[in-house]
This record gives C-alpha cells, sequence and structure tokens, in this order.
C-alpha cells in the first residue's frame, strides 16, 4: 500500500493537472468565440462567390477551352489531398480523426491503383501520416506562430496547389478538414476542390437559365473564371482553415472540461484513499498501544 | 428615390449590406455607376474607389484592391479582394504595396505565362490606385 507521503504527492500532482487543465479549457473557450466570429465572417463571402460561380461555371463548363480548374484535366489518375489539421494537440480525437479519414481515403485510391499526394496544412496532420505514408507528402504548411489565420495565408496554399495543377502533378484536387458543426461536434468532412463541383442540374442543362437572368460579362467568361477560380480555392481553404481552427477550439475546449472532470474524480479517489490510509495507521498504532499496555 | 441593395463583402467580413440609390464601381473596363434597375452583369473590378449615394449625397468611399461584382435590377454584390474605408487608408502602407508589387513584376521574366505577367501588373496596378484613393482621403 502506497504511503501517505506517497498519496499526499499524488493529490498535489493531479491538484496541479487539474488547474493547468482547466486554465487552457477557459483559454480554449475565448478563443472558441473570436475563431467562431472570424469563420462566420467569412462566410458572406464565399456564400457570394458560389452563386456567382455557380451562374458563370455551368455556362462555361460545356464548352470546350473551359479552365481545367473548373472541369478538371479530364482524367482521374493522380489525387491530391489537402489535409487541414490543427498545429497544437490536446484536443481529444480532433486531428486524429481527419488523420483516419485521409488515411481511409489514401488507401481506398491506391486500391484503386490510382497516384495519391498530400499536401498539410498544419502541424499535427504531417506527423500523423509521415509515419505511414512519408513519401506521399509534397508539402507541409502550417500557420504555427499566428495570432489568427489571414485569408493572405490560406491565398498562399492556394497558389501551391494552382501551381501544381498547372504542372500537371494532379488530376483531381480534394480538401480533408474538420467541419465545425458546434463545439462538441466537429465533423471530419472531404470536400472536392478540383474539378469544381457545379450545383447538379445546371451542369446537365446550361442553356435552361430559367429564371435565373442571362447576365452580361465583362469582361469575357473565359477571362472572369480565369481569375474568379483560383480566388474560390483561396476562399474554400480559407473556409476549411477557419472551421478547422474554430473546431479545434471547440474541440480542446471539450477534451480540457472532461480532463479537468476526471482530474476531479481522481482526486475525490486518492483523498478517500489517503484517509483510509491515515485511519487504517492510527488503528493500527492505537492497537500496538493497547497490545503493549496490556502485556505488562 | 428607388434604390437597390449593395452589399459589399471581403474574404475577411461582410463591410456593407443596405439600401442605397447609386454606387460607382472600379470595373476593370472603367468605372460604372449602377443605378437601380440596371441589367444583369458580372464585372471584374479592378483597384479603385466605390462611392455609394443615399439620400441626394455620397455618404461612403471605399477603397478595393480588385475583385469581382455581380449587378442584378435589384441588387449588386460586390466581392472585393480587400475593401477599407478611405479614412483608414495609409498612404505609407500603400507606398510599401507600390515598391513590393514592383519589385515582384521585375522578377516576372518574358519565359513566364501571360496570366502571370498580367496578374503581376494588376497588381502594381492595383497598388498605385491604393495610394491614389489615400490621397483623396
Amino acid at each position: 500500500m502506497a504511503s501517505l507521503k506517497d498519496l499526499r504527492g499524488r493529490i498535489n500532482s493531479v491538484k496541479n493537472t487539474r488547474k493547468i487543465t482547466q486554465a487552457m479549457k477557459m483559454v480554449a473557450a475565448a478563443k472558441l468565440r473570436r475563431a467562431q466570429a472570424q469563420a462566420e465572417a467569412a462566410r458572406p463571402y464565399a456564400e457570394r462567390m458560389e452563386a456567382i460561380l455557380a451562374s458563370l461555371g455551368a455556362a462555361v463548363a460545356s464548352t470546350p477551352g473551359a479552365p481545367q480548374m473548373l472541369v478538371g484535366t479530364g482524367e482521374d489518375r493522380v489525387h491530391l489531398l489537402v489535409v487541414v489539421t490543427a498545429d497544437r494537440g490536446l484536443a481529444g480525437g480532433f486531428n486524429t480523426n481527419v488523420g483516419r479519414l485521409a488515411r481511409a481515403r489514401i488507401r481506398a485510391l491506391e486500391a484503386e491503383g490510382k497516384v495519391v499526394k498530400v499536401l498539410t496544412v498544419g502541424r499535427k496532420g504531417a506527423a500523423y501520416l509521415r509515419r505511414d505514408f512519408a513519401s506521399r507528402i509534397v508539402g507541409e504548411i502550417t500557420f504555427m506562430g499566428k495570432k489568427r489565420v489571414e485569408f493572405s495565408d490560406a491565398e498562399a496554399v492556394a497558389v501551391r496547389v494552382t501551381e501544381m495543377l498547372e504542372e500537371g502533378e494532379f488530376d483531381v484536387c480534394s480538401l480533408l478538414y474538420n467541419r465545425f458543426r458546434n463545439v462538441i461536434t466537429q465533423i471530419p468532412t472531404d470536400q472536392r476542390l478540383i474539378p469544381a463541383p457545379l450545383p447538379e442540374g445546371q451542369v446537365t442543362a446550361p442553356a435552361a437559365a430559367g429564371p435565373q437572368a442571362q447576365y452580361e460579362y465583362e469582361p469575357a467568361e473565359e477571362t472572369i473564371l480565369a481569375t474568379l477560380l483560383p480566388r474560390n480555392l483561396a476562399i474554400q481553404i480559407y473556409r476549411a482553415v477557419l472551421e478547422s481552427t474554430a473546431g479545434f477550439y471547440g474541440s480542446q475546449m471539450t477534451a480540457m472540461d472532461n480532463a479537468t472532470r476526471n482530474a476531479g474524480d481522481m482526486i475525490n479517489r486518492l483523498t478517500l484513499n489517503y484517509n483510509r490510509t491515515r485511519q487504517a495507521n492510527i488503528t493500527k498504532e492505537l492497537i500496538e498501544i493497547i497490545s503493549g499496555a496490556e502485556a505488562v | 428615390m428607388a434604390t437597390f441593395l449593395l452589399e459589399l463583402v471581403s474574404p475577411e467580413r461582410l463591410l456593407l449590406s443596405r439600401q442605397v440609390e447609386m454606387a460607382t464601381i472600379p470595373a476593370a473596363e472603367g468605372e460604372m455607376g449602377v443605378l437601380p434597375g440596371h441589367a444583369p452583369m458580372i464585372v471584374t473590378l479592378r483597384g479603385g474607389i466605390i462611392r455609394v449615394r443615399e439620400n441626394g449625397a455620397e455618404t461612403e468611399r471605399l477603397f478595393v484592391g480588385g475583385g469581382f461584382a455581380e449587378v442584378s435590377p435589384e441588387r449588386v454584390t460586390v466581392l472585393a479582394d480587400e475593401a477599407t474605408p478611405l479614412a483608414n487608408l495609409s498612404r505609407a502602407e500603400a507606398e510599401r504595396r507600390i515598391a513590393e508589387a514592383e519589385a515582384a513584376l521585375r522578377e516576372v521574366t518574358a519565359e513566364d505565362t501571360e496570366v502571370k505577367r498580367d496578374a503581376a501588373l494588376e497588381r502594381v496596378l492595383s497598388a498605385r490606385s491604393m495610394l491614389d484613393a489615400a490621397q483623396a482621403a
């Protein structure tokens, strides 16, 4: 049985841990609020962008000279996965969930005989995937040390992807990230970026504009698309990074809340144990004294 | 007077969403004044100033660094790469950007694609218009 001193030491150490997890929970809650506000602020732009892209893309997708970013290379051989995770851990299953999704995707694609390349955004994803798929990783990007992720950071990622597309290094590009549903739920999501997914129905019937007005374009559709598509790519990545950040803090908050509660339980158990041991020691001493006195 | 809904969004936030009488937007092929009932259009923007008219007076001036605008009879949606109210622009920042953009332009060689050259030139022009806008404020 552990001595009283040992028990006291353990209780103190768990108490310290609880203080730390509680502080981390508080910090995560504060940062979550900020990250959530940022993610919400970015939403209108992404929504309007989608609307414009839908009307524009439908008109151009069926023409022969449509840009690669919209219709892809016409092949389906090399897949690029952009995996967005956090830079830090201590957030429950947050990073592992995306990592696991990525791993399943890579395995499935390779089983079909496709070539997979991985671009990781965030330190943890890189660390997770390097173990099994080091040879597939073509790049690692982190936003470590940044207070908040700016649009220009996401743009840099998009530029990287665009360059790879222009070099013909992949045919299909998907984005894997944790979608922020609410504070406790983050959904690992697999979203296709290239070829750009167009809303259903419009692809098959581009001429049937119906109630939607026919737009005039200035400059021509192709020129607008040439600037709009890279921008759309950047905004999708930006949104994923923001959602992932918000999700990370949500997940960390939940994880730290659990940790705090568990530490509390543990302290209770240890304290009980400590008191029992103390009581046992006292009883033992009393017995010794009494039996000693009787012997005299 | 008739109004339409003007929405100005940048990737980082929604800057403006309200009924206005007229908006002047810096379209790539020339300034464009938009009144209610305008024919539907999608245009690209160059760096310049968006002017907003409400109740017969110019109420807002914002610098945009480029982007897109979708015009329809009842609403105008401006997707700006970045947007700053004129009052918040700083000349030093604009000058720094011009220097940066010009350096980037010098690095572009004839071998690069046309798209790349255009983008670099576009950046310089956008930065210069930012300085103009800062001086106008």
